[in-house]
């Protein structure tokens, strides 16, 4: 009994920290709509920073509490800082630029955390006078886990206070809803944004520091923990502190007990519980369905067939590209071939995300779902190359069936959110099953037929299949199917009442997106060897997502024109100590100067060279 | 030359001058001008989508005009941000209402409270509920939750709070009960006593007889007529507005 109990308590307390890492995630994502990702990095720096205090100071308990207060503090000044110099100048941009923002952001903290303080983890420091355990009908509890167990209900009483009873919290709860109406009520919202961030930063420094003497610090708590914390805040409800809190302790005891009995899919049932809850409760336990921001200042650009000079250029480029085998060597082959078919991977989120309108944060799962499926039937049944290609496709089309019905019930962040969890299910699938996938060790020896294993036909293969489904894709958004697609993604409302099945159309669109992504990882596959999980991995879906951003999901060149720069810059970067740091750098600068995308901006800036036609604006809204 | 400059600053609380106002590309506003007097009511008359609303939000800062220029109390305001249009005095009650809904109706007051404005009596909830009493009685209920004239009641008395020397309303009547229209009226008519100006945007002829001094009637983003609204004839109503 006693066991169960103490197990109970250590997933409260393991709650904790998860609690003040979600509520700080959700009063930035309800004030500032900005799906934070460097959040983790807040609670991964809380830790460092405590750590290094606390080390400094002869060890008492004034200094132990005293370090994690300064590293909260500290955390919380680097959130105003961060808000201040980048986020405060892209409020105007998509949200999604912002994302991508925060995105660069974590690339960045995770290279600076390791050259400050290195590579090694590091076990916490004891909290002077609680490094004893208590012992309850037998079993020993840590005594710091009972005081953690403490934190999260008091947190939650403040922050209620605060929301609730005093005039910056009605703010907040304001700007929550209309920022627009809020403004013209004569409030500075400038300051308003840059306090919350304060706040939501300072409550991840605490998480990160407080869980020092349990947790320790490694460089991979901000990516564990940023899946975690997005999981509780979307089971919980956007915005919903209460309901973060709740959904934090589920979360808890679902870790700690899960261990006892189902150690190896651990990963698996978190995800799986915020799909089962979304499936029921689409907003979240205890969530509000989302309202329409009133600004409708939103415009969208029309999307037109290219225009003449792009579409010569597009031949050029083309023609460069089959002529390469002449002048280009087998490195130039490989890296161009890479930018193929990455370019049909971004173009099938694209298709998804811009005339689609579904945001999706897992689209590896589709390409390495694809990139899978063609190895298992390779390695199992040994299919032949030109057959696995063919039913790659079909496979991730299946798969995306069976994720999109329930994705397309959603809309907007919790749309993408969901896809984010189906692929982490995915991922740990992979993972965990090795016996059948190889789990962490992949699956090797997966090498082209014997006709296209020349460097140059596999080039033209590549080329052929990769050019072939971005054609195809562009093709589809021209015709009724691709018509309906902007009209569901424009209005709902509007769409249904016109005898559009949105549902089952945004359904099909996603398996679409589904179908060629797999087609892309089924030639990844083929062309390195061997496939590993990390193909299907967060990361991986973000390198997909930034790059589209990166080309600007205004127009169809976006994508690809996001690609080729991404592959470039890893082939470039990928060896060099710091890549991230660098790769984040880059991302930062891009997306200060070019927030509609570097595609885009280009769309803009020569509109007048493509003619009208290339960039051309309508106007939502009236009188 | 002084004088008559100063003179001009006290008699016009707002002066609009030659805006354009697009949205994208489309331009909705056309060299559009008024005049207001200080203490006045005047209200914008014309047909759906004329630019009445977009006057209003060029006025309030939410669209930006490209070209022409906004003066209230003597000042210039074309390109400052909203909230520090509202700080210089000027509330802005918009026609959907926009009523925090997940707040209490004393947390929207809240809101909208700002510091108390030289020369005249400052707002408080218990002088709100003087001239709204249908708000007294449910104070600490949610925005969302009262009917759609109680929440114009609600949006005009979270503007108050803001202690506006000039009160930009768009559409208030629009939607209500003739009942709540004529209280509406009334409040109208007790906030000009106080000093307070008043534009508004209409398309209800008759309410607007009833409390307004001057009549602006905007037909293709411009003012086409200009007068007071003793001069406002059946035949220039049948020309701009009839449907």
């Amino acid at each position: 009994m006693g066991f169960y109990i103490v197990q109970f308590l250590t997933g409260l307390s393991d709650a904790s920290s998860l609690f003040l890492v979600a509520a700080g995630l959700s009063l930035i994502f309800g004030v500032s709509r900005i799906v934070n990702m460097a959040h983790g990095s807040f609670y991964m720096l809380g830790a460092y920073i405590a750590y290094v205090i606390i080390a400094a100071l002869p060890h008492t308990g004034i200094s132990f509490w005293g370090g994690i207060l300064l590293a909260t503090l500290a955390v919380g000044v680097i959130g105003i800082i961060v808000e201040i110099f980048l986020l405060r100048r892209l409020y105007r941009a998509p949200e999604l630029f912002l994302l991508m923002a925060t995105f660069a952001l974590l690339l960045v903290i995770q290279d600076l955390a390791r050259w400050a303080f290195g590579p090694e983890d590091l076990i916490g420091p004891m909290a002077p006078g609680l490094e004893g355990s208590i012992n309850i009908l037998g079993t020993l509890m840590p005594t710091y886990d009972l005081v953690l167990i403490i934190a999260a209900p008091v947190v939650l009483l403040f922050l209620w206070f605060l929301l609730t009873r005093t005039r910056w919290g009605i703010l907040v709860r304001a700007a929550t809803e209309d920022r627009e109406m809020l403004a013209a009520l004569g409030v500075n919202q400038k300051w308003l944004f840059t306090s919350v961030f304060f706040l939501g930063s300072l409550l991840a420094g605490l998480g990160g520091a407080i869980q020092l003497p349990k947790g320790g610090a490694d460089l991979l708590m901000d990516m564990n923990v940023i899946a975690a914390a997005f999981v509780i805040v979307v089971v919980g409800g956007m915005g919903s502190i209460p309901g973060a809190f709740l959904a934090a302790i589920i979360i808890g005891e679902l870790g700690s007990f899960g261990v006892l009995y189902l150690p190896q899919s651990t990963l698996v049932m978190m995800f799986l519980v915020m799909a089962v809850v979304l499936v029921i409760r689409p907003y979240g336990l205890l969530g509000k369905p989302e309202l329409e921001e009133g600004s409708g200042e939103s415009f969208e650009t029309v999307m037109r067939p290219a225009p003449k000079q792009l579409r010569l250029i597009g031949l050029g480029i083309l023609g460069v590209l089959i002529l390469l085998p002449v002048f280009g060597g087998k490195y130039q082959l490989v890296l161009f071939g890479e930018i193929a078919l990455f370019s049909l991977a971004c173009m099938s989120l694209y298709f998804m995300m811009g005339p689609g309108g579904m945001v999706s944060f897992g689209h590896a799962a589709f390409f390495g779902g694809g990139a899978y499926a063609a190895a298992l039937l390779v390695h199992y049944v040994r299919t032949p190359m030109s057959l696995a290609l063919l039913l790659t496709p079909l496979c991730a089309g299946l798969l995306a069936l069976i994720i999109g019905w329930f994705c397309v019930r959603l809309s907007g962040v919790y749309l993408a959110m969901l896809t984010l969890a189906f692929a982490q299910i995915c991922w740990s699938i992979v993972f965990q099953w090795s016996a059948f996938t190889g789990g962490d060790d992949g699956i090797l020896g997966i090498w082209p037929a014997h006709w296209a294993s020349n460097a140059v036909v596999f080039y033209y293969l590549t080329l052929l299949i990769s050019v072939g489904g971005i054609l195809l894709l562009r093709h589809l958004l021209f015709t009724p199917f691709g018509y309906t697609m902007r009209a569901c993604r424009d209005s709902r409302l509007r769409a249904d009442a016109i005898g559009i099945n949105v549902t089952r159309h945004q359904w099909f669109s996603f398996a679409v997106a589904g179908v060629f992504a797999g087609l892309a990882g089924g030639i990844y596959v083929f062309s390195k060897g061997s496939i590993f999980p990390d193909e299907m991995s967060i990361p991986r879906s973000f390198d997909i997502l930034l790059s589209v951003l990166l080309g600007g999901i205004e127009s169809i060149t976006g994508p690809i024109v996001g690609s080729s720069i991404f592959i470039w810059l890893e082939d470039k970067l990928s060896n060099l100590d710091f890549w991230r740091l660098i790769l984040g750098c880059i991302f930062i600068v891009l997306v200060l100067a070019f927030p509609q995308g570097v595609g885009g901006f280009f769309g803009t800036r020569f509109s007048h060279f493509f003619g009208e036609a290339s960039n051309d604006s309508n106007p939502i809204g009236k009188d | 030359m002084e004088i008559t400059q100063d003179k001009k600053e006290n008699h016009y609380i707002l002066e609009v001058r030659a805006i354009n106002s697009f949205y994208g590309k489309a331009h909705i506003l056309h060299d559009l001008s008024l005049e207001m007097e200080k203490g006045s009511v005047a209200v914008l008359l014309g047909r759906n989508g004329v630019g009445k609303s977009t006057t209003l939000k060029s006025i309030m800062g939410i669209v930006i005009p490209k070209r022409g220029e906004i003066i209230f109390k003597g000042r210039s305001i074309l390109g400052l941000p909203s909230y520090k249009i509202c700080a210089l005095g000027l509330g802005y009650v918009p026609e959907d209402r926009r009523i925090f809904t997940g707040l209490t109706i004393m947390e929207n007051l809240e809101v909208g409270r700002r510091p108390p404005r030289k020369g005249f009596e400052p707002w408080t909830p218990d002088r709100i509920f003087k001239l709204f009493p249908n708000l007294k009685n449910m104070k600490n209920r949610l925005g969302g939750q009262i009917s759609g004239g109680e929440q114009q009641m609600l949006s005009i008395a979270r503007t108050l709070m803001g202690n506006p020397e000039l009160i930009i309303l768009d559409e208030p009547s629009e939607g209500l009960a003739p009942v709540i229209v004529d209280q509406l009226g009334e409040a109208i008519i007790e906030l000009k006593k106080e000093g307070v100006s008043i534009l508004l945007a209409e398309q209800n002829l008759n309410f607007a007889r009833s409390i307004c001094d001057k009549v602006f009637i905007v037909d293709h983003g411009r003012v086409c007529f200009d007068n007071a609204i003793c001069n406002l004839t059946e035949e220039v109503c049948e020309q701009y507005l009839a449907v």
